[in-house]
């Protein structure tokens, strides 16, 4: 099992090391749509600091659902997903080694990138440490949640939209607790509790989503 | 060569299996048995169902009404269908070894001996992208030499494939159901082998 | 699949069947029409023009009559949904995914409804017609979630398909909406120092309360109602080929 979900992770890596912009797409548009809100809102230090926490947290959500629509899109359209489902693993192993290598390409960028996000809008810098562990906890919940619209979508002509109205009120609370433990270490709180509560999120998604997924993607 | 038609030799049954899609019976009371060493040809008009068919035996599609039965523990589908599943950007050899990986694990030597057989000696490290229709079918049907399966279920495994590539691809079925596998195929093409069983969908089809 | 694991009872298979449902529909659908009048028009004449205005907001509380069982459909509603896709994904049974498909847009309406009653009530209580409140926020997200189960079943052009995805996105909704709703509440209390919520009062004098109980317990018959009429229109669709519903034509002379 292990093995058959190592088989999907290469060959996951070698075609996005064949297409790196599928990598760095997500990333710049990352980094526009956060430079976009200085120019449309105000470039003012004090109120960019009071936002800066929700507006990457939301950029990030807009950036990992961007790139969810061709989770499996691709896969069906060339029959592969058919031969992933035909060997003879339970569905969930090819929907969490499907999902580590999206993470991998989308969410891991981000993260890195992440203190200069931080610095092109006044957060504090004592509250990055918070923003990335934050977002490391995170964008993997993002990744798994939206492995169920993608798999519903999957066969559906036009799904990009269809799997943004699906998935984002499953992102309500990720966003809240997200952007509030930020928002909190910007302030000087502690923010143990927001992150033990993201922590909590990610095991519960780890455990239900690859499963819900995997059902979908068999219909 | 012949066969004793002892259940031991039961690869594939189906039990009145049936197929509804969008409120049109397609077929049922579907019960046939396959044995080793042979080879069924399933025909029918289009959109008869020969397809989803192939897709409810190997489990790709849900099956409501009736069963599909598997009775030997060890037995290996393989099925290609319509679509190959191979990535563009892969060459043929990495889109094989995917594959193979699956479900088990290939070297580099069996590879290139598959891909020699389907005629694509010196193609191994080209990317899909480049390949023809024709050599793009034949990187799929390489599997077939370098997975071991009972059964292979083939979705047109003759489009885009030259005069000379259907025989030689006719020679393989026979050489796989000779040695105690089954093939089921679909295919508008006549198969000109002894073995072959015919499955007319059109006589399960609703009135 | 499970089945076996799952084994019911001979009768719940039987309800299963679209042509007991559509006869046992057929029966029960003048009762609940008959009772959802009933309990519907007492219970609002009884709390618009009977019982004691309030003591805080006058008479614009009276909007609760018509907001608070909205708010209550809303949600079983989706619960509701959600249980008919389970059954019909583990057993297999056709006519849940129908009854689950009836559901979607009921619970949106009533969603809707709730939502508009809500901001007309928050105007006299808040000064405004919408507050970010916990409640609001989160019936707003529920209706998020209702559009999105909706776009997703008419998305896929195969029933069955849509069938089976409507139920897993309607279950993964349902055990969200515990998770969305405690984030939001807590959302709420960081962000606003004094909460006022509208319907929480402890206690509630038997004049205003009882009418309440009956316009909700009405709304639910109006939704057994409306369900079964949208479930049994369903069943004629999709099974006109099938020979007991020709036999009904003939013995009703349709």
């Amino acid at each position: 099992m292990i093995k058959f979900m190592l088989a999907i992770v290469r060959r996951d890596i070698l075609l996005v090391a064949r297409q790196p912009a599928e990598m760095i797409n997500p990333l710049v548009f990352f980094v526009l749509v956060v430079a976009l809100f200085p120019l449309g809102v105000s470039p003012e230090a004090s109120l960019l600091s009071e936002v800066a926490a929700g507006v990457i947290w939301v950029a990030a959500m807009l950036a990992t659902l961007l790139s969810l629509e061709l989770l499996f899109k691709l896969d069906h359209d060339d029959g592969s997903l058919e031969q992933l489902l035909l060997a003879p693993y339970p569905s969930w192993t090819l929907v969490l080694a499907k999902v580590f290598v999206h993470w991998l390409v989308s969410g891991l960028p981000l993260i890195l990138i992440s203190p200069l996000i931080a610095t092109m809008l006044f957060l504090p810098t004592h509250a990055v440490p918070a923003l990335m562990l934050s977002l490391l906890l995170g964008t993997p919940t993002l990744s798994l949640l939206g492995a169920i619209g993608a798999a519903l979508v999957t066969g559906v002509r036009g799904g990009g939209m269809l799997l943004t109205l699906l998935i984002l009120p499953l992102y309500v609370p990720v966003i809240i607790f997200g952007s509030s433990s930020v928002a909190a270490a910007a302030q000087g709180m502690a923010v143990d509790g927001y992150i033990a509560l993201l922590a909590a999120m990610f095991v519960f998604a780890l455990m239900i989503t690859p499963w819900a997924a995997g059902s979908a993607l068999k219909l | 060569m012949s066969f004793p038609s002892s259940a031991i030799f039961h690869l594939l049954c189906t039990d009145d299996l049936a197929c509804e899609r969008d409120l049109r019976v397609l077929y049922s009371g579907l019960n046939f048995t396959v044995k080793a060493g042979e080879l069924w040809h399933i025909k029918g008009r289009n959109g008869a169902g020969k397809t989803t068919l192939l897709r409810q035996l190997a489990g790709l599609h849900p099956v409501d009404t009736g069963k599909v039965l598997y009775p030997r523990h060890a037995t290996k589908v393989i099925y290609i269908g319509h679509k190959l599943g191979l990535k563009e950007q892969l060459t043929a050899d990495e889109n094989l070894s995917w594959l193979a990986g699956l479900d088990g694990s290939s070297t580099q030597q069996q590879r290139y001996a598959a891909l020699e057989k389907v005629g694509l000696r010196g193609y191994e490290e080209n990317t899909v992208a480049q390949l023809s229709a024709g050599q793009k079918r034949r990187v799929a049907l390489a599997r077939l030499h370098l997975c071991k399966g009972n059964i292979w279920l083939l979705d047109e495994p003759f489009t885009s494939i030259d005069q000379q590539g259907i025989v030689d691809e006719q020679d393989w079925l026979n050489q796989h159901t000779l040695a105690g596998g089954a093939v089921l195929m679909t295919s508008h093409q006549e198969i000109s082998l002894p073995q072959v069983k015919i499955l007319d969908l059109s006589q399960y089809a609703p009135l | 699949m499970t089945q076996s694991i799952w084994r019911m009872p001979r009768w719940f298979h039987q309800m299963g069947s679209p042509k007991w449902f559509y006869d046992f529909g057929g029966i029960l659908q003048p009762w609940f029409a008959v009772v959802a009048f009933v309990l519907l028009t007492w219970g609002v004449v009884w709390g618009l023009a009977y019982a004691p205005a309030d003591y805080q907001q006058g008479n614009s509380f009276r909007i609760m009559y018509v907001h608070v069982p909205a708010a209550i459909l809303s949600q079983s509603i989706f619960l509701g949904m959600a249980v008919a896709g389970a059954i019909g994904l583990i057993w297999k049974m056709k006519l849940a995914f129908m009854v689950a498909r009836s559901c979607i847009a009921i619970g949106a309406t009533f969603t809707i409804i709730a939502l508009l009653t809500g901001a007309i009530w928050g105007k006299p209580t808040w000064g405004a017609y919408w507050v970010w409140d916990a409640r609001l926020t989160s019936t707003l997200v529920l209706l998020f979630l209702y559009a999105g189960v909706m776009a997703l079943n008419q998305a896929i052009s195969e029933r069955q398909v849509a069938g089976k995805a409507t139920a897993i996105l309607a279950i993964v909704g349902t055990i969200n909406i515990p998770i969305i709703k405690y984030s939001v509440e807590w959302w709420n209390t960081l962000h606003q120092s004094s909460s006022f919520t509208l319907t929480s009062k402890p206690s509630m004098p038997a004049d205003m309360y009882l009418p309440l109980l009956l316009t909700v317990l009405g709304s639910y018959c109006l939704f057994a109602l409306v369900v079964l009429m949208r479930t049994r229109t369903q069943i004629l669709q999709t099974q006109s080929g099938t020979s007991w519903l020709a036999q009904h034509r003939d013995i009703t002379g349709a």
